[in-house]
């Protein structure tokens, strides 16, 4: 981390210290005399967000008579609604016995009977919540969206796996799709596609379809280059290498990709209800924005269960050694299981029966109203004093100093941390989010990721340090991290909201949770493979374990601790989005805002692409020099 | 251009591989003359095959070695396309494999040439039998056809009983004995191996080696054979060729090699090849002296130098050279002695009587 500024090799040495504490002083400086100019208040009538409205108006009524959508957008949308009541007719038509016994029986051939009880307990349990319909959409919404993914996304996957080309074309579009936040997808998709199912199961592929293409693609890429070599010496055809080859050797990466997809059609799902999309979303969006735990708790459980149930069984396929043919008993007990359903579902009432429900909602919320006013003070006391000592003094300097300002402060450290074009980039995002009008929330959203991403970052390396120094501590945290990467993020507001109602504080509780186990995974790895002989060469000069941890080991892992770091910020830019159902304010909650009130609509589809905009700044910022090759290195 | 190419003849001429975006035009300029390092220092592309000539005949055995980097596995690599040669003109059973359309080009893969590969390139996936029999399914062979010849083709290279593993429950010396089998399975006129052993440990290696030799000797394929490892060239090959940077620098039997390389990175090369073990008595017998007896006794020109020791050391008279009936000339115990000792007596050694003889006797 040595200064580049000061690089001229003169004989009165500056200290590194000195150019940066000077540009820092300066920028002190400059905000004291210039603060309060040069600001950008929040107008919700402002003229840019009146003619996204008014953009909306029109297509609203041009809906049946232009081009573009009576022959190509509405086909798309007439095309995935049949799809989807497709999927959901027949989740119907299979009745709740029916579908518990084809879930346990593709569970059991998954991976054998754990993971079929699992299965079969987990979707019981959506009836035993009461939640049995929603449930059902739900998986049909995720179903169509997942198939629709990997229809499109596998095959891009694969080309993209075979040829370099393409690759370099994709991996830039996969990289801002990957950090931008669920909310920013809706808008517009609402105003191509209407609201609704449709909708909701397009932007849940939109959001869902990266790690299928990427994954996909790695997959491809690390077959081994003998064996197509093998295979095309021996005359095989393109698709016979492909088919023969490539595939079954992609195969286990390849459910992971599934998998991944999976996961992320799950979290997106619950918010693609803001666009009316049907199922679980619609109690856990109605709980969180009337913050009632009891609501959105059986249906945040029931979202949880169900991502549980799913990604055991694609982790089973994926691990699966696949020259252990499915045998012919097998077959028998997942036909008996499935049969059994489907024999029952006519015999057994329509419904999940009454009488198996339990309804929490009043006990939670009793519980959830005790927990606050028995632990109000202690609750409100953190709340209260982290608000004043940190969040409302950040917010103010970011909000009252000019916009220039913010805007060299940014240069300036983008420049440092990652060079020249990241930081160009980094300052074309900034400005544009100014013209858009949103400047004002967008500075209040990046206090709150800031001071969200601080904490994490704390927390995240002492725990990824105590990790890879304590082997024992590391095997508990472990299948902990597991289990908190499989949960959908808004699942992380539950217990935010639970201890501290809605307010600001709440969202940073909740993303803070929801973004630390990646980087203390990451830290811990970085860590851990710095290599045995360095370490060794290191304890061997005599150094204490501390100078090993500061000297040798935090130095060489430099590169996770700043991937980390990116992925914290990215993580935390979504959740903090997010929370604008409990509170967080600023540009999530114009984007709510743009939903429910057709007039603010514009304002909404503009504070949806100033997330972007502000979570393409923050990934350059931090992407570090050499996190992703420039294309100009390569050549 | 013949329609089968069922003699198993390889003709390359003028062969050149650059690999690089402007490969082209790197070739139409001068600067295809530099050495491989500054053609890449001035224009980015890498040349890898430089102008390299040569022939096969049918049934013969032709190695090809180098060290690494010299552009062994893309000149193989090139015979059938695998890699795109930039320029040259390649014939395999009188065809010009560079014209063939795909198809054609894929036929030729199919039956034949096949490759053999330093790593093996099996499916992991697929069992033994079906690895071998891959080559068959390409093309479309039934299923209970193909089998019965891969049964039939694992019993020639010793795998029998193996058939339903997989590779990765086999050794590595067995794992590149599937991959012989699935080469050979198609019952191809041409084998090409790129290294086939030199992932193996040496007892596996040599025990490879003497089923290649016995394969040809079964099967008589002409086989390209690349290899690092001198030892090897000189057991499998009836010529060699010797890369350097992507060019030829010397073809020859291991008796030309060795008794005349051509220069002195290949007189390095062979440095350390027990010379007694390789040249025969052609190569030291001299016209017999004035008054020297011709009653001593007769060996053939072709014997190897180290089997003439105990010939001439059960007899005081001069060993007579012969060809048939016509006698070449005749070697005596000091001309046997000095050739061991480095002084060589027919003056055939660039390098002269340095160290490096008497550095082979030791080793032999
Ligand atoms: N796909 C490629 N793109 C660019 N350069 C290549 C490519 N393949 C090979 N080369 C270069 O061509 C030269 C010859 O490589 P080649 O693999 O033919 O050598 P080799 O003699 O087989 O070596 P080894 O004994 O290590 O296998 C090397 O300099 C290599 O870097
Ligand atoms: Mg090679």
């Amino acid at each position: 981390m040595s200064s580049t500024a000061v690089s001229t090799p003169s004989r009165f040495r500056v200290p590194g210290w000195v150019a940066p504490t000077g540009i820092a002083l300066l920028f002190v400086v400059a905000y004291l005399i210039f603060q309060g100019t040069g600001t950008l208040p929040h107008n919700s009538e402002a003229p840019q967000f009146a003619a996204v409205t008014e953009l909306r108006e029109w297509i609203d009524d041009h809906r049946n008579d232009n081009p573009v959508f009576l022959y190509f957008l509405n086909y798309i949308r007439i095309f995935v609604e049949a799809l989807f009541s497709l999927l959901q007719t027949t989740l119907y038509a299979l009745g709740w016995p029916g579908l518990i016994g084809v879930m346990g029986a593709l569970a059991w051939l998954a991976g054998g009977w754990r993971v079929a009880l699992g299965a079969v307990a987990g979707f019981c349990s959506f009836g035993v919540f009461g939640l049995w319909q929603a449930s059902v959409d739900t998986l049909a919404l995720v179903a169509s969206a997942v198939l629709l993914s990997l229809v499109i996304g596998i095959p891009l996957g694969v080309w993209a796996g075979l040829s370099v080309r393409v690759r370099k074309l994709f991996t830039p579009v996969l990289d801002v799709m990957q950090i931008m936040p669920h909310f920013a997808y809706l808008a517009p998709l609402a105003l191509f596609f209407h609201i609704g199912a449709p909708a909701g199961v397009i932007a849940t592929m939109i959001y869902s379809i990266p790690p299928a293409i990427r994954i996909t693609a790695l997959a491809i890429q690390r077959v081994s280059p003998t064996a197509v070599e093998a295979s095309a010496s021996l005359g095989a055809t393109r698709a016979q290498t492909l088919l023969k080859v490539h595939l079954p050797l992609a195969r286990s990466t390849m459910a992971l990709a599934i998998n991944q997809t999976i996961m992320m059609a799950l979290s997106m799902v619950v918010i693609a209800n803001l666009i009316s999309a049907p199922g679980l979303g619609s109690d856990i969006i109605r709980g969180l924005s009337r913050a009632q735990v009891g609501i959105m708790l059986p249906a945040g459980l029931a979202i949880v269960v169900m991502a549980v149930v799913l990604d055991r069984m694609m982790v089973s396929v994926a691990k699966r050694d696949p020259r252990n043919k499915i045998g012919r008993s097998s077959l028998v007990v997942a036909a008996v299981l499935a049969g059994a359903g489907l024999i029952a579902a006519p015999l057994l009432p329509r419904e999940w029966p009454a009488n198996l429900t339990i309804n929490l909602v009043s006990e939670i919320n009793d519980v959830v109203l005790w927990a606050e006013t028995s632990w109000f003070g202690v609750t409100s006391f953190i709340k209260d004093t982290f608000s004043n000592l940190v969040l409302n003094p950040l917010e103010h300097l970011f909000t009252s100093a000019p916009w220039w300002l913010v805007a060299a402060a940014v240069l300036v450290v983008a420049w440092r941390i990652s060079g020249v074009r990241p930081a160009l980039t980094a300052l074309a995002c900034l400005l544009a989010i100014a013209l858009l009008g949103t400047w004002e929330h967008s500075m209040r959203t990046l206090t709150t990721v800031a001071v969200a991403v601080v904490v994490t970052l704390v927390i995240g390396l002492l725990l990824g340090v105590a990790a890879a120094r304590w082997d024992t501590y590391s095997a508990f945290q472990r299948p902990l991290l597991d289990a908190a990467q499989t949960m959908p993020s808004f699942v992380y507001l539950l217990p935010a909201l639970a201890l501290f109602g809605t307010t600001r504080f709440t969202a940073i509780f909740a993303s803070i949770i929801f973004a630390v186990p990646p980087v203390v995974r990451l830290v811990e790895d970085g860590i851990r493979t710095v290599p045995a002989t360095v370490v060794e060469a290191a304890t061997s000069a005599g150094s204490t374990s501390g100078q090993l941890l500061w000297k040798v080991q935090l130095p060489m892992a430099r590169r996770a601790i700043l991937l980390a770091a990116n992925q914290g910020i990215v993580m935390t830019l979504a959740m903090v989005v997010v929370g604008a159902l409990v509170g967080a304010g600023a540009l999530g909650y114009d984007v709510v805002l743009g939903f429910s009130q057709r007039t603010d609509f514009g304002m909404g589809f503009v504070a949806g692409v100033a997330m972007v905009l502000l979570g393409v700044m923050l990934d350059r910022i931090t992407q570090g020099a050499d996190r992703r090759p420039s294309p100009t290195k390569g050549m | 251009m013949r329609e089968s190419p069922d003699s198993g003849a390889i003709g390359v001429e003028g062969l050149w591989k650059i690999f690089g975006p402007r490969a082209e035009r790197v070739l139409d300029s001068d600067d295809r003359f530099l050495e491989p390092g500054a053609l890449r220092e001035k224009t980015g592309c890498t040349p890898a095959v430089r102008d390299v000539s040569f022939e096969v005949s049918p049934g013969e055995v032709f190695v090809v070695m180098g060290l690494s980097g010299s552009g062994k596995s893309t000149l193989v690599r090139c015979l059938t396309r695998l890699i795109e040669p930039t320029a040259g003109r390649i014939t395999i059973g009188g065809e010009d494999v560079r014209a063939a359309s795909p198809a054609r080009l894929r036929e030729l893969r199919r039956h034949h040439v096949s490759m053999v590969f330093q790593h093996f390139g099996l499916l992991p996936h697929r069992r033994v039998i079906d690895n071998v029999a891959y080559g068959l399914e390409i093309q479309g062979t039934g299923k209970a056809a193909r089998h019965a010849r891969a049964a039939d083709i694992l019993s020639l290279v010793g795998l029998d009983g193996h058939a339903d593993s997989y590779p990765d429950q086999l050794s590595g010396g067995m794992q590149q004995r599937v991959g012989l089998a699935r080469a050979l399975a198609v019952e191809p006129q041409v084998m090409l191996f790129d290294e086939p052993f030199s992932a193996l440990d040496p007892l596996i290696r040599r025990d490879m080696q003497a089923e290649v030799v016995r394969l040809h000797r079964e099967v008589g394929k002409t086989m390209v054979f690349i290899t690092h490892d001198l030892s090897e060239a000189l057991k499998l090959g009836e010529r060699i060729a010797i890369m350097r940077a992507g060019a030829i620098v010397q073809i020859g039997t291991p008796e030309e090699l060795v008794g005349a390389p051509a220069d002195d990175y290949v007189a390095d090369f062979v440095r350390d090849v027990p010379r007694s073990h390789v040249l025969t008595l052609r190569w030291i017998a001299r016209p017999p002296e004035e008054g020297e007896p011709l009653d001593g006794p007769a060996l053939p020109a072709v014997t190897l130098i180290k089997d003439a020791i105990g010939a001439a050391s059960s007899s005081s008279r001069p060993i007579r050279v012969v060809d048939g009936d016509e006698l070449v000339g005749v070697v005596d115990r000091v001309d046997l002695l000095s050739f061991l000792a480095g002084q060589d007596v027919s003056g055939l050694d660039v390098s002269g009587s340095d160290a490096s003889g008497s550095d082979a006797v030791a080793t032999a």
